[in-house]
């Protein structure tokens, strides 16, 4: 009996002892939260299992955490619970957040030369890799699902007008005219937009090269004030105050609740995510086309690049202590190297909509003949590369609890749209609310 | 009343122990740490965190965004608790009648109840909605400007009537339980004397049920303070503006979706002292001239 045991303890030893070199060498676990839903979700996963299909050193485990929002909120929680992911993908609202996180976040730059992986960050357009880089250039996160915003236009609706399809509104002076001529020929609201703050506030400061906030958008510091209430903002604002008066624009509510509005044939104009193409294929039962985004002609210097939207990834230590070991860094250095692929890239723009990250994933959608089996898909590209370089005020915007501010914007338009002010009052709302935030933000992440 | 009373202090303190265990892991322990992170200033990732004092509650009060919250949640949870009140009353009046079918109206009054407060917003957003919901488009068609996502009181309203809507049901038990626990014999003895049907709701029907509605008041203010959350959620989001932000959606806006948890404890700190005050005041005030 006794011996019987005896055996099998020794038994039970050996097996431990198996099992140890090969424990060893089993993957190293990387968890990767998303916050985007079907189908998208589902084309990153896909990447995801390539990667892990590719190499057996590193197994990146992905998660959909809901909406952006939701998904910044969960993974700051866990790492405030010790259990942050390690890549967790943060759209780029947060980014300013992200940016002041501290030891937190461990930025790109020193996670790729501390696992000796290179990425040529030089090869990404300008306005996607400045949004994520600290203000000397040091990348601070993973470029990844970028957009842009464009316009889009229903062809029928400009024929029904008398307007030439494929001469879509290219200023403001121009929108202002077709509009009230598509709304003469009986179209109930030609106008809309979705993502009110990041496509009439944000871009329209961005293409007429005129400060959000001080201290180049906040890429200077935590201190930048807001700046919304300039003459060119406040003009806008009247402008879309007047239009939704005399029932040219419709607003169709905060982020893309608008979205659904043009592919439902009740606007003739909107203007969103250049990735509400995929949807617009699957929806529209009508022609259309995609254009800029329009520009005052009297403002000098207009028109510049547009900003990105979307999201990029962020690597997090497993909470305040920190707690992570070079293996697991050197597994998101792997990642990211296998995702900067322009091949990778190249294959997610066309699969999705979001614009080319890199040059060269751009010739290779070129080299495929995509644009020209797929007119309208350039433009997005087109207008982010619009103007040469970036300035400090198309750069991206870099402000602390932006997420915030970004509703301020929509909740004071709502007010105007409502009747309750006009352009100048919502604009210097905005301004004296937001810095509440900012500074509120400032006083907590000074220490 | 029957009292009973236990030798020694052990088997009561037993039998008191989950309650107690209960109260302490999800009321005392989280309401305290809400106090203790009230007085806190932190970063969203917790790293950096500063005790400053009441810093916080004199910011909220300060603020004109809180003023608002408050103003609408005076609005919306009186205007919840009227509307539910009055409603399942009526109802219940009715049902109580003797007529065919009284408990098929009955269970058919009570299931609201049973849809949970996201799903009864989206059914009200199917409705409502200015360009996909039924309603909402024929008021567009009848030329009636209906947009609750431009307008800031129809906004209210549609939240109001959403949300009174699904506390109907639950108040429309309590009433007809309270309803046919009135002895018929007073009834019947007023109706001979003279009493027209109105007369005898006023003067007995409506004090005999006065526990009933006293009761009713105190858990439908509750609900409409802190039970609304999925409703405002799903339907309006607290716009447009910030027209149907209430304070426990600010709460939430405020923690949740801004990161900013000092304030937002603060806010709910506030918001738990406000409840608490309300109801001592009705149990002070408004429970003496309930008749038991």
């Amino acid at each position: 009996m006794r011996r019987r045991f005896l055996a099998q303890a020794s038994l039970a030893a050996a097996a431990i002892a198996a099992t140890r070199p090969a424990r060893a060498q089993a993957p190293v676990e990387i968890q990767f939260w998303h916050g985007l839903a079907q189908p998208l979700g589902g084309q990153l996963e896909e990447i995801v299992a390539a990667f892990n299909a590719s190499q057996s050193g590193v197994k990146v485990v992905p998660s959909f955490r809901g909406s952006y929002p939701e998904t910044m909120v969960a993974a700051i929680a866990a790492f405030r619970a010790n259990a942050a992911p390690h890549v967790v993908q943060m759209f780029e609202v947060g980014t300013g957040t992200m940016m002041a996180a501290g030891r937190a976040v461990k930025p790109v730059h020193e996670l790729l030369s501390e696992s000796g992986v290179s990425i040529d960050f030089n090869d990404y357009l300008p306005a996607v890799r400045g949004y994520y880089q600290a203000s000397d250039g040091r990348q601070m996160s993973m470029p990844f699902n970028s957009s842009t915003a464009t316009m889009f236009y229903n062809k029928d609706h400009f024929k029904r007008a008398g307007l030439d399809p494929e001469m879509p509104p290219k200023t403001w002076e121009e929108l202002a005219e077709a509009i009230k001529k598509l709304k003469a020929a009986g179209i109930a609201s030609p106008m809309t937009t979705s993502w009110p703050a990041w496509v009439q506030v944000e871009q329209v400061s961005a293409i007429h090269n005129i400060p959000l906030a001080s201290l180049g958008n906040g890429f200077d510091g935590l201190g930048a004030t807001m700046q919304v209430n300039n003459p060119l903002m406040v003009r806008h604002m009247n402008n879309l105050i007047a239009w939704q008066k005399d029932g040219l624009f419709k607003y169709g509510g905060r982020d893309n609740a608008a979205d659904a509005l043009f592919p439902a044939g009740e606007v003739s104009l909107t203007m969103a995510s250049s990735s509400l193409r995929a949807r617009l294929l699957r929806e529209s039962r009508f022609a259309w086309g995609t254009a800029m985004l329009p520009y005052y002609s009297d403002v000098a210097g207009a028109p510049r690049n547009s900003i990105i939207g979307g999201a990029s990834f962020w690597a997090l230590n497993r909470g305040p202590s920190g707690g992570r070991n070079a293996a697991e860094w050197k597994g998101v250095a792997e990642f990211y190297r296998y995702l900067s692929q322009p091949e990778i890239d190249a294959k997610w723009h066309m699969d999705t909509g979001y614009v080319p990250v890199r040059r060269a994933s751009y010739q290779v959608a070129k080299s495929q003949g995509f644009y020209e089996k797929n007119p309208g898909t350039e433009v997005a590209i087109e207008q982010l590369l619009r103007g040469g370089d970036t300035t400090p005020n198309t750069r991206g915007i870099r402000l602390g609890g932006y997420v915030e501010i970004r509703n301020i914007i929509q909740e004071e338009m709502e007010k105007s749209f409502q009747g309750q002010q006009n352009g100048q009052q919502a604009m210097e709302a905005v301004t004296q609310r937001a810095n509440t935030v900012l500074r509120n933000f400032e006083r907590q992440n000074r220490g | 009343m029957r009292k009973t009373t236990f030798k020694g202090t052990a088997l009561p303190l037993l039998l008191l122990t989950p309650q107690l265990v209960i109260t302490a892991i999800f009321f005392l322990w989280p309401a305290g740490a809400a106090i203790w992170q009230s007085l806190l200033q932190e970063d969203p990732w917790g790293m950096s965190s500063q005790f400053v004092g009441l810093r916080n509650f004199t910011e909220v009060l300060a603020e004109p965004e809180w003023r608002g919250a408050a103003w609408n949640t005076l609005i919306f949870s009186t205007s919840v608790a009227v509307l539910a009140m009055g409603t399942a009353l009526f109802l219940a009046v009715q049902a109580d009648k003797s007529i065919r079918g009284a408990n098929i109206y009955r269970t058919l009054l009570i299931w609201p109840y049973a849809v949970a407060p996201a799903v009864a917003a989206v059914l009200w957003l199917f409705l409502f909605h200015p360009s996909i919901g039924l309603v909402g488009r024929a008021l567009n068609e009848a030329g009636i400007a209906w947009d609750y996502k431009l307008n800031g009181n129809q906004a209210m309203l549609l939240i109001i009537v959403a949300a009174a809507w699904k506390q109907v049901s639950y108040n429309f038990i309590f009433f007809l339980a309270g309803l046919q626990s009135i002895p018929r014999a007073v009834l019947e003895a007023a109706a001979i004397d003279g009493a027209k049907p109105v007369r005898r709701f006023w003067t007995i029907i409506l004090p005999l049920l006065s526990p009933t509605a006293f009761f009713l008041l105190v858990v439908n203010l509750v609900y409409a303070f802190f039970d609304t959350f999925g409703v405002i959620h799903a339907l309006t989001g607290g716009g447009p503006g910030k027209a149907t932000e209430t304070l426990i959606y600010k709460v939430y806006v405020e923690g949740v979706q801004n990161v900013n948890l000092g304030s937002s404890s603060a806010q709910s700190v506030i918001l738990m002292v406000l409840v608490i005050a309300l109801t001592a005041v009705q149990f002070r005030f408004i429970e003496r001239k309930v008749h038991y």
